[in-house]
């Protein structure tokens, strides 16, 4: 059987994660590192410690922003944003879902949008976002003002060519 | 010069004044845009957390359909900029995922096409001498901090951004419209991009202390080639922090004394108008 550390070097396809040698540039630079349960250089030990129901229930992957200081600056190459991709992933098709249970309704929010129309009608999406996570009330008064300076707008052009939409959905089997 | 041109879902919507500035600016520097036929969502942030794949297909339908105008494409959202040379990358790194997302595209992938982003159009195709010869108001008493954000710049071997770290062309464009531009150490961090919406807290926290260090630089306001670093640093600082925030083609077009210049500012969450007045610029 395969281990933790070997599936996600599978999905990863590149650089090996223990090339880390755990210098926590990674770490020192990123921008949410405090916020975060365990650390990015901390998840890199977990792996290879195949620690692979705490790294894959924890917060910190659900708060990684992708900014991809980490992989800019790791002196070995080792793709930490591309990890954090990876990890949510296996996260959903495990069924393990997401710790951040919202940071996870606002992609499905999103990725509703463009199934729907191509492209993002930002208020739409918004109205869905705020119905499945329950986080009724935060920024709605920020909305009338946005109406008013022509920001949103519940008509906006719409891809013609859904059906290629849709079979990109289908074929990848997305959420 | 022609290209292509994708804005992509933001600038139709939150990101507005970037699109009309673009154009305008655009108009004004004789670089013809041509609109991408029928083009869709790159992805961004939500594909590539959630599914690799369907990343890089939305992206590559897109790169396929510019691939029709036979022209480099223009993508001035720096997300959707992002996601397209990383799709690139893929593709052209790994024939067979180019071959499985060809598959799922229904079209094939050609990459002939150069992605660019149009701080680097305007740098290295316009250059600054033919800017600085337009220049009809010099925006003297502007003092802005050029701020980058993450996704024009990283990964480096994806985005091939000059001088990543600390990069300095949009600093030369903003210098070169008359503004006293200033140095800081804040160019490339992060805004916080997406989860303003789902982590808000984390967000305010993070625009704070990018506000908070321009201030200090002696910044009177913050400039941008984002719609998502916009949104964030307009709508989301603390009151103390707030700074007026401009897309740098809004103020290539001020400065370029381009017709209805000033109509973007009224949309800004916060009011950029009265710095601009107090600064005789409008």
């Amino acid at each position: 059987m395969e281990t933790f550390l070997e599936e996600v070097n599978k999905k990863i396809d590149g650089v090996p994660i223990q090339r880390c040698y755990h210098c926590r540039k990674c770490t020192a630079g990123c921008p949410v590192a405090s916020h975060m349960e365990y650390n990015p250089n901390k998840v890199v030990k977990m792996i290879q410690n195949g620690k692979r129901e705490e790294v894959l229930k924890s917060s910190t992957i659900w708060l990684c922003l992708s900014c991809e200081t980490c992989i800019t600056r790791c002196p070995n190459q080792v793709d930490i944003a591309r990890m954090m991709d990876v990890l949510r992933q296996m996260a959903i098709e495990s069924g393990a879902g997401a710790r951040e249970k919202n940071v996870l309704k606002f992609h499905k929010a999103f990725l509703a949008g463009i199934k729907r129309g191509g492209r993002i009608n930002e208020p739409m999406m918004m109205a869905e976002y705020k119905l499945t996570s329950g986080d009724l009330f935060s920024d709605v008064l920020m909305a009338p003002g946005m109406f008013l300076k022509g920001k949103l707008s519940l008509l906006s052009p719409r891809t013609k060519d859904m059906k290629s939409l849709k079979s990109i959905f289908e074929k990848t089997k997305s959420i | 010069m022609k290209v292509s041109y994708y804005p992509g879902c933001s600038l139709h919507a939150t990101g507005k004044e970037y699109d009309q500035s673009m154009k305008a600016v655009s108009r004004a520097l004789g670089i013809e845009l041509k609109e991408v036929e029928d083009w869709s969502c790159c992805g961004a942030s939500s594909a590539h957390s959630t599914n690799f794949d369907l990343s890089i297909a939305l992206s590559a339908r897109n790169l396929i359909a510019a691939e029709k105008n036979a022209m480099d494409v223009m993508v001035p959202c720096a997300a959707c900029f992002n996601r397209f040379k990383m799709a690139e990358h893929q593709l052209k790194a790994n024939k067979e995922l180019k071959s499985k997302i060809e598959g799922v595209v229904g079209a094939k992938y050609q990459g002939g096409i150069a992605i660019r982003n149009p701080i680097d159009i305007i740098y290295n195709e316009i250059g600054v001498d033919a800017l600085a010869a337009k220049v009809a108001k010099q925006l003297a008493g502007l003092k802005p901090v050029s701020y980058y954000g993450c996704l024009l710049l990283r990964p480096p071997e994806v985005c091939e951004f000059e001088n990543y770290e600390n990069p300095y062309m949009l600093d030369k464009i903003l210098g070169v419209l008359g503004a006293d531009v200033r140095n800081w150490s804040y160019k490339t961090d992060c805004c916080g991009g997406s989860l303003a919406i789902s982590k808000t807290k984390i967000v305010v926290g993070m625009v704070d202390k990018l506000m908070k260090a321009a201030k200090e630089a002696g910044a009177n306001c913050v400039v941008t080639a984002c719609p998502l670093c916009m949104a964030n640093l307009d709508m989301r600082p603390s009151k103390k922090y707030k700074l007026p925030v401009f897309y740098f083609t809004e103020l290539i077009s001020l400065a370029l004394g381009v017709e209805g210049a000033k109509d973007t500012f009224k949309s800004h969450i916060f009011d950029p108008q009265p710095l601009l007045r107090e600064l005789k610029l409008i």
